[in-house]
């Protein structure tokens, strides 16, 4: 037995954001003992910083919108590198997810008559969007944490998982695998220092993204790529992590905010982009693919908006700054770089000249009070500075659509941490989506596998000890980097090598210099001591985004061709070759929690003939 | 200390305004324009003030400086943040005095020249410098039934039922509001009122179109909802401007009088009675029949 505090339970959700929550309700429902572990207090989860909306094909505002339709758009925007069947569930059943959390006390914004009032997003074909003003992930995150405590979930708050621990570890270099599986996870709780060890059945990894790797993002301190690194060190397959989407809107200045990000919704309802010049200039960047789909002058894009806000069918096109976030980000960055930027190195976004101050306030009120409290700019009077911000991991953890297991058994994964279902890029709004449909359906399935087995797996206490040793090392040290300075470094390089547009000397580069990095941060010292430590915190934190970023570069290095959110200077164009894949990243040697890593290309699963159909369509 | 406010300014002066702060920046990282922050260290036994000096830059929020003093100075200074956006409400503490969410808190706002005093929150034990234990909310909340579905109405519901509770709704659970409200800051009263945040909660659910639970018996004993004499220093804090004392707490005491002190509604209640009471209850008569549809929520 092991000398910590140690827990037993069905199910362990590792985060408790949007999936984590909604995993864990499903889970709890269906009869298992389900806890949640989080680094935060509950209801802080990044979740709470979505602000847009939940894509689902409800057809309140537009009779025509269906799953199909959602299925196409998601697929269109991934560049159908999405693992089809993920993208087909998502669209299937986001719909009754949505409708869900109504039933559990969720308060949408309405229609005139009285359902639930979807708004435009970039790359959606009509107006999908179910949303809350631009707090909609408050709103989800409150629904489901009010739902899942009087279920009986057991809640474990500030506590960070460092491991996820394997039965049988020997075996799992053998790719058959036999006998392993996921045992239990250990981590540390915050405020003591003290570690806990959970024993678990089945562990659903939803710990978000790791967007803490870049220095310009628009994500909180908990995005230090966690679980992506658990389920690589644990043996599973990363996929399709060379796409990290850059929304095209975080704030450039002043410095302290740059990075925050600003709602797609701003463009939703009518706002336009500028260069420097006040010259509106995404008509001069719709790619062929998107050809004919988009207004072409601002005349057609000004009648588009005007029906809209009346509430008519419009039969104008859609203004070109609903592009999908790739092209908006890619085209922002080109005007800046030709020299057209504002003077603080971004464009101008403007609703002011669209929209009445009191439409502004009530439909964007928390931009309005972010830019008047935090950059001294009256939205509804002046445009707003902004530029690309990463913002989202559209890799992760490769799992089965059906069922979101890893490929490690009794390891599952949802939400931003899941891969596959975004492929290329991910469309704004279909992430709250994701972490309802899949979170239910990680939630579900881990219950079902952890009912299967009568006893919970053996768990290795010389393993334990090992990682409770290296945890404290950095504390016992007397000299050492300090962890906030490695932290910069690496943000720093991760920006400047492996940001929107990639070249395989910037990615070499980044290879040698993560090394580097890695080296030193084996020595890194943290002062103080392991009570609420966030100095140590951030100093164990460094592993998971060191290795994270390698598997970042190591697929970016791989993938030769430009496809949506991975641009290369060197290879421009989309290859149809490329097209055919997708790039799995695993440890050469998995089970040893570092070393090698391995890229390996996956043929994309075969699409059905129904569904090819459908996209072939338009 | 670098940056005023513009926002005053047409926007061709702003542009102006806008590159001389640009230059203040670039100067700030030369000349270290600086600030100095006066930070609580220390547990609940024990704690003191200690002073430390940061590089200022435009716009620069009192956050900021924190993160500025664990990267320079103190790395295992504890403090809780998420999103830096005033959206999550984990970053409360006291700036000079008074209740703020850090990450929207300018330093240009406060006197240059001065230290800024920041402090973790009053009302709740202190765990490590600026984090403190607010566990007890967790408990508190805890005991609010769930939201319950209505089924005896369809689902639509216009925006102005909405709006009516969207506003309780948009509450981050900062928790500054527990931390002025005297009942707890200053009478510890813990034991027997939920404080405003859980009023502000209840009201959400109450006034929720498709909600059919009662909590009138909770608010009236458990909640302690008497406690609150309507001083407002919960609605003044709120970094949502949500009207915490006029929009929630007072109605939903109206309720509590309307269901368990008004003479001619009880006769009423006895003569038709329409939902029984919840265990949780006291012994009490039985609730209201349906109020005229003004009174709104669910009971319209």
């Amino acid at each position: 037995m092991s000398k910590y505090q140690t827990h037993e339970y069905d199910v362990v959700v590792v985060g408790a954001g949007g999936a984590g929550l909604r995993a864990a309700i499903e889970a709890s429902a269906r009869g298992a003992r389900t806890a949640i572990v989080c680094k935060s207090l509950l209801g802080k989860a990044h979740t709470v910083m979505a602000e847009g909306g939940v894509a689902a094909a409800l057809a309140n505002v537009e009779p025509r919108d269906n799953w199909q339709v959602h299925f196409r758009d998601t697929m269109k925007g991934g560049q159908f590198l999405n693992q089809w069947r993920m993208a087909q569930l998502h669209a299937q059943e986001a719909p009754e997810r949505v409708r869900e959390l109504e039933e559990w006390g969720a308060v949408f914004d309405r229609t005139k008559d009285g359902g639930i009032l979807q708004r435009n997003f970039g790359g959606h074909t009509y107006p999908r969007l179910a949303h809350v003003g631009d707090r909609t992930g408050l709103e989800m995150i409150r629904t489901l944490q009010d739902r899942g405590v009087h279920q009986g979930i057991d809640v474990f708050m500030e506590c960070t998982i460092r491991r996820v621990l394997v039965a049988d570890a020997a075996s799992v270099g053998a790719h058959d695998g036999a006998g392993r599986r996921a045992a239990g996870c250990m981590g540390y709780f915050r405020e003591s220092g003290r570690f806990v060890v959970f024993r678990a059945k089945a562990i659903v990894l939803a710990t978000g993204g790791i967007g803490q790797c870049w220095e310009i993002n628009s994500n909180s301190w908990e995005y230090t790529a966690d679980g992506h690194a658990l389920a690589l060190w644990a043996g599973a397959d990363l996929i399709d992590m060379e796409f990290v989407q850059f929304h095209p809107t975080g704030m450039v200045w002043p410095p302290s905010v740059r990075g925050t990000l600003i709602t797609e919704g701003v463009r939703g309802e009518g706002g336009v982009l500028q260069n420097g010049q006040r010259k509106r200039f995404m008509f001069d960047y719709v790619p062929d693919r998107y050809k004919g789909e988009f207004a072409e002058t601002e005349e057609e894009a000004t009648r588009w908006v005007e029906a809209v806000i009346a509430g008519k069918r419009p039969e104008a096109r859609r203004p070109p700054e609903l592009l999908t976030r790739d092209v908006v980000a890619r085209a922002i960055r080109a005007e800046v770089r030709a020299g057209r930027g504002t003077p603080h190195g971004g464009v101008y976004l403007d609703i002011a000249s669209r929209r009445t101050p009191a439409e502004i306030k009530r439909k964007l009120p928390g931009m309005y009070h972010q830019f008047k409290e935090l950059a001294d700019v009256d939205i509804t009077k002046e445009p707003m500075e902004v530029g690309p911000t990463c913002h989202y991991m559209m890799g992760g953890v490769r799992v089965d659509p059906e069922t979101q297991e890893s490929t490690v058994p009794g390891l599952y994964a949802a939400g931003e941490v899941g891969g596959g279902l975004h492929g290329a890029n991910r469309l704004g709004g279909n992430s709250l989506s994701d972490l309802l449909v899949f979170g239910k359906r990680a939630g579900e399935f881990a219950a079902a596998r952890a009912r299967q087995m009568p006893e919970w797996p053996a768990i290795d206490d010389d393993e334990i000890d090992r990682i409770a040793r290296q945890s404290l090392a950095p504390l016992e040290r007397s000299v050492g980097p300090n962890p906030y300075a490695l932290h910069q470094e690496l943000q720093q390089l991760m920006q400047r090598n492996v940001g929107i547009v990639r070249s395989e000397a910037d990615l070499q580069e980044a290879l040698v210099k993560l090394a580097d990095l890695r080296a030193r941060a084996a020595g890194v010292k943290c002062s103080g001591n392991i009570q609420f430590n966030p100095g140590w915190h951030l100093g164990l934190d460094l592993a998971n985004m060191l290795d994270v970023s390698e598997a970042v570069v190591r697929a970016a290095l791989e993938r030769k061709e430009s496809r949506a959110a991975h641009t290369r200077e060197d290879f421009p164009d989309a290859s149809p070759q490329w097209g055919k894949v997708n790039l799995i990243v695993r440890q050469a040697a998995p089970g040893t929690g570092g070393g090698a890593m391995a890229v390996h290309q996956q043929p994309l699963p075969q699409m059905p003939a129904e569904l090819d159909a459908l996209i072939k369509g338009k | 200390m670098a940056g005023t406010s513009t926002s005053e300014r047409t926007s061709a002066e702003n542009a102006t305004a806008q590159t001389t702060k640009a230059e203040t920046a670039r100067a700030a990282q030369t000349t270290a324009d600086q600030t100095t922050l006066r930070i609580f260290r220390g547990d609940k036994q024990r704690g003191e003030l200690v002073d430390y000096t940061v590089p200022v830059a435009p716009g620069m929020v009192v956050l900021d400086a924190i993160h500025e003093v664990q990267a320079r100075h103190a790395p295992d200074l504890a403090v809780r943040w998420n999103c830096k956006a005033g959206r999550c409400g984990s970053c409360s503490a006291e700036v000079n005095g008074r209740p703020r969410l850090t990450c929207m808190d300018r330093l240009d706002k406060y006197p240059s020249g001065e230290p800024i005093v920041v402090r973790p929150m009053k009302a709740f034990p202190v765990l490590k410098d600026l984090a403190t234990d607010v566990s007890w909310n967790f408990r508190v909340n805890k005991k609010i039934p769930a939201f319950q579905l209505r089924t005896d109405r369809p689902r639509q519901f216009s925006q102005a039922e909405a709006d009516r509770v969207q506003e309780f709704r948009k509450c981050i659970e900062c928790f500054l509001c527990q931390n002025v409200c005297h009942v707890l800051r200053d009478h510890d009263r813990q034991g027997e009122f939920c404080g405003p945040r859980f009023l502000v909660r209840v009201a959400g659910l109450e006034m929720h179109p498709l909600d059919a639970a009662d909590r009138l018996p909770l608010l009236k004993n458990e909640l302690g909802i008497g406690y609150c004499n309507i001083t407002k220093c919960c609605t003044e804090v709120c970094p949502e401007s949500i009207k915490i004392t006029d929009n929630a707490i007072i109605p939903l005491k109206e309720r509590v009088v309307d269901r368990y002190y008004d003479p001619l509604k009880q006769l009423l209640q006895i003569l038709s009675p329409r939902r029984s009471e919840t265990a949780a209850g006291p012994p009490t008569l039985p609730p209201p029949p349906t109020p005229p549809a003004s009174s709104g929520g669910k009971n319209a």
